[in-house]
């Protein structure tokens, strides 16, 4: 049995208890576990089941490569799926719930999946048996599998996460990442320099696991070398460490994503549970260390088989043994620190089994001094099935897994050889080169990943380079610091402290790669055993994807789903890839790894989103009315970021009454609109006149001062991009009114022409959008309650038809306030538009309302707008127009200007496809019956197309109640149309009506324009 | 005339930091040759200021002026008074390409303060923010979160902060949020 041993446990504190719950079962751990060393310490040496078979599945590992102890954490809002119980720091209260299994943990029914289907469950299941017949995928195959497979539960849809999150951007010289010894070396030779120096250590504690394998650095233990270390960097300015921060990602330019988790081992305690940190360094140092690889034996998955190195973790960081009579497996001589470490603990070290004939050097001469017995050029043939090892059978590695001896023990340490954590270096095209004595991939520093500048962003120290010796560990990391530090800019001072001196204090004998245990497994074997844990695939399953054809890594591990788990294959790529070669009769080098991608580790969707959240997840644009329409009913609708009332609703009405009266009131009496979000451009210089005939499809350089033009925009495509209302202010400078939405495009637009093509002519554009609050006045009544602001206020600008016409504007006061009034009219009324200073629109508006009472005055929001503009047949870029749409298909041509001879779209306007005549043109659309036309609808003509659909001739733009007419109108661009007034034709509605509308005039109201220029 | 009113009526919230809009100020976008003596005649004119170097703000007792782009500047004056210079600079430069136009209704003005204020303003802001690097008398001209806006820093060590107004709600509750009392970094404070 797995337990808590009495002494050892450097990072646990024995005086502080910690309880917590497992599946609902009470247990006890202490500060400074993590949930798997504490789960080990009660015995629950079963903590998940496989995704596949549903296999029992125990820890394997004691960091981030963990693929099978996956747990759902913390309950409600705070709960969370998928997490690793070796990285989750044990907190009082902790309540972790094991993963894919039905009904319960120890009694699972999908684990007859392994033993009934497991035939039909090898590579590519899913592409075999899954394909026909068709419809059976949707309705059966994929509600089954969806079933039996995935791995956590996500959250309940209804609960929002609890906790807050946020960004932090930093920069510095050199980033180290990784807070192991080379780590820390990295970071003070790098910081000794004078470099700024941010290190990220992903656990709690510094040190990595050198404190666990033993050595002497500079003299010292490397306990009290770390202690040391980080003393002398805590001291220096220039060096920032972060605990429980993950270097996430290494992205283009080198930018660099960290990962930190303030709360998780202390949730609701306050603050963001996440910080997302966003690095800009110079240059980046991993000092990520090395991964050790599992061996292929036959029953390598069964709970209590597990790293050796992991192992002594476990004992000498958290006190805990996996079991009491433990057998050793390794092809190395790093696994016989694990069987020094059991021994001293007063665990029984029952055999070592070493896969080489000529087993290992001084360590292993150690172990033998020991008592231990140990077996060379022997290999496990097989660990038997069940919810924790009972017995292992042994045999000779060169062989087929005959001849066995059947060993009892409790537990299995295994060790495959080492591989350097090469991700980071990898993410963003670090390259890696084959190193056949340690039988690893490392950084090949020749092809570091390069910046804008061709020169390497990213460096490797300690493990991470490649060696595994303490001595060449920390020989590397010093270099590796200095290095970078240099390329960073600072280079190294001429009084340097004194070289790193670190020994392992052992000579250890060469590993041998073993690849398979024992070497020709029988395909019983094979069958068992595992390369990729949490994707339950075996080497069976990657060498029938080799007899099958798959020849490139890629390709394989798609369809074997070898690496495509949680873990992204830390553990299980190398030996899939090395089967894969043998397979393939190939060397490991030509069949190459899958690719690293970002994050390393998988990092909680609230640190990519930050601050982004609540009433800040996306800005708000407010008008200076905003609060004003807000306490008077405002409907509100979104337009862009901005917020406008789409209508004011008054006690008892619904929309749709409120728009209606809205309508009604405004070509009656008086109706007020908050223009605000309008787009307003200052065009200014000797060049604007000529720039803006070249925006412009109309003149508007010939536009006299005071005066006001209605003009189109295209794009150099031809299309109609944008309109509005242009004014020539003086001899050189125009205010362009662009749509809500298109204030900002527009602008750019501008600049991008000025900056690009235009670069030499003299105009300047400024956005005077939010400088103005600007307020639409409508209706008959309008010139009146201008007049009676005057009048109170003793004087102000002439407002009637001779002093200011329509299509004219004029600067002056108005009630009091400073003004610019502009007569234009989107709703064929007498209306003026006047613009005052954002700071005193409440003010001029709430003035307005006061004023306006007598004269029936109502404030009206975007739908009345959009109506009032429908009746009057003016068309809405957005609605009859969608990018595809020219001048030409609305019947603007009175707006193209014949005198210029060019400006933007002007050419692409006289290709064939443009003047088409058979292109849809715009008309208005009047229902028989008076109804509302479906919005978007399509007009059906004879005949049908290639899919045996009707063919369609036309379709809705704009469709509304016109309250002021009591019956639906709309406008629609329908093929010929303009040639066919008076006809009917039809559009289908979707619930099987069809609507049959006339093809009429689309200016349905006041046709000769009597109403607006009064 | 009514009293202006600026978009949040002076709120402000304590926490990390102190985050404070500050009311309406007079700003004045200028655009024109940088290298013309009349230009920067006119800008010494309206401000007391040289023209300032790339992402540098100069500050003089009358007003300031701040770098916004290679033809643009930013000046800052008493919005009292920012009608009357911004008539005055378009008569001093009436012989050449310029533009000059009020936009001081357009903005909101926050100041960001106490031992935390870099802190807080390097979690929205994609600037480095170490006192070495970013000093009083730097101006930036970047975004907060998701919103445009322009910083600088002062001698009394307060930060200066400039947006749309419409996004003043925004940039209040962006600020507030990353004041939060529990939020420390402890990277410069």
């Amino acid at each position: 049995m797995s337990t808590r041993l009495a002494r050892q446990g450097r990072l646990i504190d024995r005086s502080r208890q910690i309880e917590f719950t497992f599946n609902g079962k009470k247990l006890k751990g202490y500060a400074g576990d993590t949930l798997a060393s504490a789960l080990l310490a009660n015995d629950q040496m079963l903590v998940g089941r496989s995704f596949k078979y549903h296999r029992p599945r125990g820890l394997v590992a004691s960091g981030a490569e963990e693929p099978n102890a996956l747990v759902g954490l913390g309950v409600g809002d705070r709960f969370e799926p998928n997490q690793r119980a070796t990285t989750t720091e044990l907190f009082s209260g902790l309540a972790a719930q094991s993963q894919n299994h039905w009904p319960s943990l120890e009694y699972d029914v999908g684990v007859l999946n392994s033993k009934l289907f497991s035939r039909f469950l090898t590579a590519g299941f899913y592409y075999k048996m899954f394909i026909h017949p068709r419809p059976f995928w949707k309705h059966i195959y994929e509600p089954f599998i969806r079933q039996s497979a995935g791995l956590g539960k996500a959250p309940e849809t209804e609960l929002k996460d609890a906790d807050s999150y946020e960004h932090f951007y930093f920069f510095c010289d050199v980033l180290v990442i990784g807070g192991g010894v080379a780590g820390l070396q990295a970071a003070k030779s790098a910081a000794e320099t004078g470099a700024k120096v941010l290190v990220l250590e992903e656990k709690s504690h510094w040190g990595g696991r050198t404190p666990v394998d033993g050595g002497t650095i500079d003299g010292l233990s490397p306990e009290a070398w770390i202690t040391r270390t980080l003393a002398e960097l805590e001291a220096m300015d220039n060096v920032t460490l972060r605990t429980r921060t993950m270097g996430a990602g290494v992205y283009d330019h080198g930018y660099i994503l960290g990962y930190e988790r303030l709360t998780d081992h202390a949730p609701g305690q306050g603050g963001p549970r996440h910080r997302l940190w966003r690095i800009r360094p110079q240059q980046t140092v991993t000092a990520t260390g090395a991964i050790e690889r599992p061996l292929s034996f036959a029953g390598n998955d069964v709970p209590g088989v597990m790293l050796a190195a992991a192992m002594r973790d476990y004992l000498v960081n958290w006190g805990v043994t996996p079991g009491q009579k433990v057998l050793v497996a390794t092809n190395n001589d790093d696994a016989y620190r694990t069987a020094i470490a059991l021994h001293e603990a007063g665990v029984e070290v029952v055999r070592v089994v070493d896969a080489r004939e000529s087993g290992g050097g001084e360590l292993a001469d150690r172990v033998r001094d020991l008592g231990i017995r140990i077996e060379c050029g022997r290999a496990i043939a097989k660990v038997k099935d069940g919810k924790r090892v009972t017995r292992v059978a042994i045999c000779a590695q060169n062989g087929e897994g005959g001849a066995r001896e059947e060993i009892e023990a409790d537990a299995v340490a295994m060790s495959g050889g080492w591989s350097p954590v090469v991700h980071l270096w990898s993410h963003c095209g670090g390259k890696l080169t084959w190193d056949a004595a340690q039988a690893h991939f490392r950084p090949d520093p020749e092809r570091a990943p390069t910046g804008h500048d061709g020169r390497p962003f990213v460096g490797t120290a300690g493990a991470a380079s490649g060696p595994l010796g303490l001595a060449e560990v920390m020989a590397d990391a010093a270099a590796a610091g200095a290095r970078a530090a240099e390329a960073a800019g600072r280079p190294a001072r001429t009084a340097r402290t004194a070289p790193v001196i670190a020994t392992s204090d052992v000579t250890e004998a060469p590993m041998e790669p073993v690849w398979l245990m024992p070497a020709r497994a029988d395909i019983d074997l094979r069958m068992k055993t595992f390369l990729d844990y949490q994707n339950d695939v075996k080497v069976s399953d990657v060498q029938l994807a080799a007899r099958e054809g798959y020849e490139s890594v890629e390709h394989t591990k798609r369809y074997t789903t070898l690496g495509m788990a949680t873990d992204q294959g830390k553990l299980s790529n190398i030996n899939g890839l090395a089967i894969l070669a043998d397979a393939l009769d190939a060397e490991i080098p030509q069949v190459g790894t899958t690719t690293f991608r970002p994050p390393y580790h998988p990092i909680s969707m609230g640190a990519i989103g930050g601050e982004a959240r609540g009433e800040i997840f996306q800005p708000l644009r407010k008008t200076p009315m905003y609060d004003w329409h807000d306490s008077h009913g405002a409907h509100w609708e979104p337009v862009g970021h901005w917020r406008r009332p789409y209508a004011y609703l008054r006690a008892g009405e619904s929309v749709h009454d409120a728009v209606n009266r809205e309508v009604k009131n405004t070509r009656d009496a008086l109706g007020l609109l908050d223009a605000s979000t309008l787009g307003k451009l200052i065009v200014k210089g000797p060049d604007a006149g000529r720039f803006l005939d070249m925006l412009y499809t109309n003149m508007m350089s010939t536009l006299k001062p005071g005066k006001c033009r209605y003009g189109l925009m295209c794009s150099e495509n031809g299309f109609l991009s944008d309109d509005g209302v242009v004014a020539r202010i003086d001899a050189d400078t125009w205010l362009c009114h662009t749509t809500t939405g298109g204030a900002d495009r527009i602008h750019a637009h501008m600049e991008e022409w000025l900056q690009t093509e235009w670069w030499d002519w003299k105009v300047y554009v400024a956005n005077v959008t939010e400088q103005l609050a600007q307020v639409a006045v409508v209706g008959p009544n309008a010139r009146k309650v201008l007049e009676k602001l005057n009048a109170k206020a003793g004087g102000g600008m002439d407002l009637s038809k001779e002093a200011l016409g329509f299509m004219e504007w004029q600067d002056g006061e108005i009630g009091g306030f400073k003004a610019r009034a502009y007569r234009i009219s989107f709703s064929g009324e007498l209306s003026y538009e006047i613009a005052v200073s954002a700071s005193q629109g409440q003010a001029f508006w709430s003035a307005l309302i006061e004023a306006g009472q007598e004269f029936g005055i109502m404030p009206y929001g975007t739908e009345c707008l959009h109506i009032l503009r429908a009746e009057k047949g003016f068309i809405m870029i957005g609605d009859e127009t969608d990018g595809t749409v020219i001048p030409q298909d609305l019947g603007l041509h009175w707006a193209l200007s014949k005198k210029k001879d060019d400006y933007l779209g002007k050419r692409a306007q006289v290709r064939s496809y443009m003047a088409d005549p058979d292109r849809w043109q715009l008309v208005g659309l009047e229902t028989l019956d008076g109804s509302v036309l479906p919005d978007g609808a399509y007009a059906v003509g004879n005949g049908v197309n290639a899919n045996g659909q009707k063919n369609t001739i036309g379709r809705v733009t704009s469709t509304y109640y016109s309250a002021t007419l009591d019956r639906g109108i709309a406008m629609g661009l329908v093929k010929h149309g303009p040639k066919r007034m008076g006809e009917v034709i039809d559009f289908p509605g979707l619930e099987g009506k069809i609507y049959q509308a006339r093809i009429v005039d689309p200016v349905f109201f006041d046709k000769d324009g009597e109403k607006q220029n009064v | 005339m009514s009293e202006a009113v600026s978009a949040l009526n002076g709120a402000s919230f304590a926490g990390l930091a102190r985050v404070e809009e500050t009311g309406l100020g007079g700003m004045i976008t200028l655009r024109g040759d940088f290298t013309s003596a009349g230009f920067q005649a006119a800008v010494k004119a309206a401000t007391g200021c040289a023209v300032p170097e790339l992402r540098k703000i100069t500050i003089a007792d009358r007003g300031a002026v701040a770098w916004m782009s290679p033809d643009e500047l930013l000046l800052l004056v008493d919005y009292a008074e920012a009608e009357a210079v911004t008539a005055s600079l378009a008569e001093d430069l009436a012989g050449e390409h310029h533009m000059a136009v009020n936009v001081s209704d357009a903005r909101a003005c926050f100041t960001v303060s106490g031992a935390a204020a870099r802190e807080v303003i390097a979690k929205v802001a994609p600037v480095d923010l170490a006192p070495g690097q970013f000093a009083p008398g730097d101006f930036r001209r970047t975004r907060f979160a998701q919103v445009a806006a322009a910083f600088w820093l002062d001698e009394a060590d307060v930060f200066h902060i400039v947006c749309f107004r419409s996004v003043a709600a925004y940039m209040f509750n962006l600020l507030s949020t990353a004041a939060h009392p529990q939020a420390q970094v402890g990277v410069y404070s």
